[in-house]
């Protein structure tokens, strides 16, 4: 038996206003190649960095939402090497004195729980982008181009010790990743768009003899789903040459999300000399104890306390807590709309159901969705008062949201308020049971599940509107004859 | 009179092409001859919109600056023309503008001989009067050095007091621009202009300095100490000794106290200095890989082109350093060499401040040598040693003036006076009073070698 062993990198793109080290705008995703440029990131001669104070701050949250030591001095330094999208041939990054360390996270795995820890915590900027011809990679592409918008974007990167043991975990550790990072503020969490990027370090132990494979490094994993996928697959890869007395390669990996397989990208043998040094352009980063204090207090609520409140306050269910706390939109969508229609479940019932298979159907955020809580206030109260079924209720929540009309409104507008009267129902009853005498037999003969059969013909005779409750109980009342 | 600004530049065509202190001119020049202005030049590694900067290496040939220095923005909105751009040694690695790839700047004393460096253009064209005053970069002394062997004023402000936003970096911790003139009070004016603190270079410092004064030079009651560690040094040349000595007597008499003191660490200035700047510069330099701008060879693959860039881009004295820098910073010698030479370095700079409480100014040459023949002084190392002068004012970030005082044969010598930070403006003041005690000086300027006045 094999226990895996795995520790992660992750960096973070903080969403600031500007880059890490000069005044052109952070947020490049979408722009035009090489319109957010100045000499400072793309490194001209003589240019100079001046460091980004929101870039402190963000890292500073995020290393008290993981519950990290703060230096209050921590020093930057540059990391050297060459790559075209490294235009100062340089990265200006913390390596001997991080902002944060010793943290840690707990992670809840649905079926367990375990801390996990941060090692450390450190500001960097990013590099640019390349555009290959012809390749993927700059080896053998007949032409390259740069973009050099995302040099200088500000990033965070945080290691974890290897305290995973399934790539499963690993996933989940991921998105507990993005929903602390989301709910502080920092970073949009979009791995999709590379604002989140993960490399996973991977070994595998032998119980019996206690023997460890080689630790293998992969990088490129861009979304959630792979993180897990990339690991199975290396897991499974490990296993394969341990099994058969081999060790792997202690190398360095790339996830192909086409075949859905790691390759080889350089053995650590081949790895730089980064040749680490003070950066001489920047003085120490000194962070005064009472801005850590100051942000610590204004920390915006934390995923798992977020959790706990919901479970409390709103009397929800974990699972329940768990979905909608993982979305702060979401999240403060549902306490607006426990508080306007007093149904805390009922809004969590029909947030995780039909709104969210909404958004997730029309591709659009909750807030771009616009259904206002007071129209959910008012379809809970018809459908309370017997005036529609939940059925109807369900029906009509696209249109309420398409044409932004009150719920009440749309069913009077087509009549779909709930047939209530119970002679209609009797009569819907009584031609199903002229139509269908076998299946009277049936029930009178012991079947009970018929009975479903009745209220189906009534809801099919009234277009659904009849209250389900009455035909229920009218079938029942008439086939017991 | 006539407009200051054609004067120069008909200096300048009339007699730069003997002493090749310029390499190129702005842009349109010429068509600006009547402005108003006061004319300048600048240090080829100083950026200035409408000039290249070429830091006088093949790798920047055609590079045109994308954007104003700090101080070159500050000397303009005061009024300031650029006259031209100077000669320097490759990225301001040298001390003798040989290094320069568009061949060295001349002495303006005598032809054959070299300026000094690396400011060696800026320091010959304000010798020969070619303009008014120039700013230089030192590093090491590549203000001061030029300046004594090109017999001007040559200012190293106190580190962080001049931004050094545009000025192409070399050795950012050790980096610092300042004037080179023909006298003490210009160095304040030019100081008064282009001193103080910049957003743009996070390592520039508030300013508490008030510059626009004018000095009295009033020496009585200094006490000056004189390290034995310089003054014993076995490349002091015996006429500049002479020279030095006899400067001390005078000081003496004008009721100075000097003193023999010992700097022990003084004897490492040199190591320490040659472990931290080619360090920084590796890296600094990384940038120079012909794929964003600068001279570009088209073949091979990635790794080949950047080689082959660099590898014809770079002089040989820029690729020492940058292997010797890419040596000491490498993991396995990082702790014995890098890590050391900073702990020598805090050392050293404990050990001049101590100086510097019981003493006012340090008192040495400003150079071992007089001005070498061009080509004289081929192993670089000879060259190296003969940093020590003026190399501790780097590694402490201490201000730091030449002045020329009694010449050797006909050729410059400098004396070199340093004082505690932020001291600038007396420093100042006090080289002011050595000027009126020098032969070097006529009127309050310093004197200009005859050939250069027809």
């Amino acid at each position: 038996m094999y226990t895996t062993i795995i520790g992660l990198e992750i960096h973070a793109q903080l969403q600031t206003s500007t880059k890490a080290f000069c005044g052109c705008r952070a947020d490049v995703f979408e722009l035009e190649p090489n319109t957010a440029i100045c000499p400072v990131c793309t490194g001209q001669p003589g240019a100079l960095p001046v460091l980004n104070q929101q870039v402190v701050d963000f890292a500073i949250m995020a290393g008290l939402a993981m519950n990290c030591s703060l230096r209050e001095r921590s020093v930057f330094d540059r990391k050297n090497y060459f790559y075209p999208d490294l235009p100062k041939g340089y990265q200006i990054t913390q390596y001997f004195y991080p902002i944060a360390e010793e943290g840690h996270l707990r992670l809840e795995t649905g079926e367990s729980s375990k801390t996990v820890r941060i090692r450390r915590i450190h500001i960097e900027e990013d590099a640019g982008k390349m555009v290959h011809q012809g390749t993927d990679s700059i080896t053998g592409s007949s032409g390259s181009y740069l973009d050099l918008n995302r040099c200088g974007v500000p990033l965070i990167e945080i290691v974890t010790e290897p305290d995973l043991s399934t790539p499963y975990e690993a996933r989940v550790f991921m998105e507990l990743l993005r929903d602390t990072l989301r709910a502080i503020g920092v970073c949009s969490g979009d791995m999709e768009k590379g604002a989140l990027r993960c490399d996973a370090n991977i070994s595998l132990k032998d119980e019996k003899t206690g023997k460890s494979s080689n630790r293998v490094e992969i990088k490129n994993i861009n979304s959630f789903k792979f993180v897990e996928k990339a690991l199975e697959s290396e897991q499974l890869r490990i296993a394969d040459h341990l099994n058969r007395g081999e060790n792997v390669a202690k190398e360095t990996r790339s996830w192909d999300f086409a075949t859905k397989e790691t390759y080889s990208m350089r053995s650590k043998e081949e790895e730089n000399d980064y040749r680490y040094f003070p950066e001489p352009d920047l003085p120490v980063l000194l962070v005064k104890g009472e801005r850590i204090a100051y942000l610590r207090e204004n920390l915006p609520e934390l995923p798992w306390e977020k959790i706990a409140r919901f479970k409390e306050q709103y009397g929800l269910p974990t699972y329940d807590a768990g979905v909608l706390a993982s979305d702060s939109a979401i999240a403060s969508y549902f306490e607006i709309a426990a508080e306007i229609t007093g149904k805390p479940k009922d809004c969590s019932n029909w947030i995780m159901g039909d709104i969210m298979r909404l958004m997730n159907e029309r591709n659009l955020t909750i807030g771009e969705l616009g259904l206002a809580p007071e129209y959910l206030k008012e379809l809970f109260s018809m459908i309370d008062s017997g005036r529609i079924s939940k059925k109807i209720a369900r029906d009509i929540l696209p249109e309420v949201i398409d044409r932004k009309l009150s719920p009440a409104a749309i069913v009077k507008e087509h009549g779909f308020e709930q047939i209530n009267d119970d002679n209609a129902i009797e009569k819907a009853i009584r031609q199903a049971m002229e139509e269908n005498p076998h299946a009277v037999k049936q029930f009178r003969e012991g079947k009970e599940g018929v009975l479903g059969y009745f209220v189906g013909a009534v809801m099919k005779a009234t277009r659904g509107k009849a209250n389900p409750g009455r035909a229920n109980e009218i079938a029942r009342r008439l086939l017991e004859g | 009179m006539k407009n200051a600004l054609s004067f120069y530049r008909k200096r300048i065509e009339k007699y730069n092409h003997l002493l090749n202190a310029f390499l190129h001119f702005p842009e349109g020049t010429g068509s600006d001859d009547y402005e108003d202005g006061f004319p300048f030049a600048l240090k080829d590694n100083i950026l200035a919109l409408g000039t290249k900067t070429t830091c006088a290496s093949k790798i920047l040939k055609e590079y045109r600056s994308p954007y104003d220095a700090t101080v070159s923005e500050r000397l303009r909105s005061c009024g300031g023309i650029i006259l031209g751009k100077t000669n320097l040694d490759e990225f301001a690695m040298g001390s003798s503008t040989e290094n320069s790839a568009f061949g060295p700047s001349k002495n303006p004393w005598d032809l054959a001989r070299i300026p000094g460096g690396s400011s060696g253009g800026s320091a010959a064209a304000v010798a020969a009067g070619l303009s008014p005053f120039a700013l230089g970069s030192d590093t090491g002394g590549s203000v001061r050095q030029p300046a004594a062997m090109c017999g001007i004023v040559g200012f190293k402000p106190t580190y962080g007091l001049v931004s050094r936003y545009g000025l192409v970096a070399f050795a950012s911790s050790l980096d610092q621009i300042g004037p080179m003139t023909r006298c003490s009070q210009d160095a304040t004016d030019v100081m008064a202009m282009i001193a103080g603190q910049d957003p743009m270079d996070s390592t520039s410092v508030e300013n508490p300095i008030y510059f626009d004064r004018v000095l009295e030079g009033n020496l009585k009651g200094l006490k000056v100490a004189v390290p034995l560690e310089m003054l014993n040094y076995p490349g002091l040349e015996d006429g500049v000794k002479s020279s030095f000595l006899s400067m001390v007597e005078k000081l003496r008499e004008s009721g100075v106290t000097v003193d023999d003191i010992s700097v022990p660490s003084v004897r490492y200035a040199v190591a320490t200095y040659y472990l931290i700047a080619p360090a920084e510069a590796s890296s600094n330099l990384s940038r120079y890989d012909g794929v964003k701008y600068g001279s570009r060879q088209s073949k091979g693959n990635y790794d080949e082109m950047v080689n082959s860039n660099r590898d014809t881009g770079f002089g040989d004295e820029v690729k020492r350093r940058i292997l010797l820098g890419t040596f000491t910073l490498s993991a396995a010698y990082y702790d014995a060499y890098y890590r050391k030479a900073l702990k020598t370095r805090r050392l050293m700079a404990r050990e001049l401040n101590s100086v510097l409480k019981d003493y006012d100014y340090i008192l040495n040459p400003a150079s071992p040598i007089l001005a070498p023949k061009i080509g004289e002084i081929s192993d670089p190392l000879s060259y190296y040693l003969m940093d020590i002068y003026t190399i501790p004012a780097n590694i402490a970030g201490l201000p730091s003036v030449s002045v020329p005082i009694d010449p050797v044969a006909g050729l410059p010598v400098g004396i070199l006076l340093t004082g505690r930070r932020f001291s600038d403006f007396d420093l100042l003041d006090k080289a002011s009073g050595i000027e009126r005690l020098s032969s070097a000086f006529e009127n309050g300027l310093s004197k200009i070698p005859e050939r250069w006045l027809e």
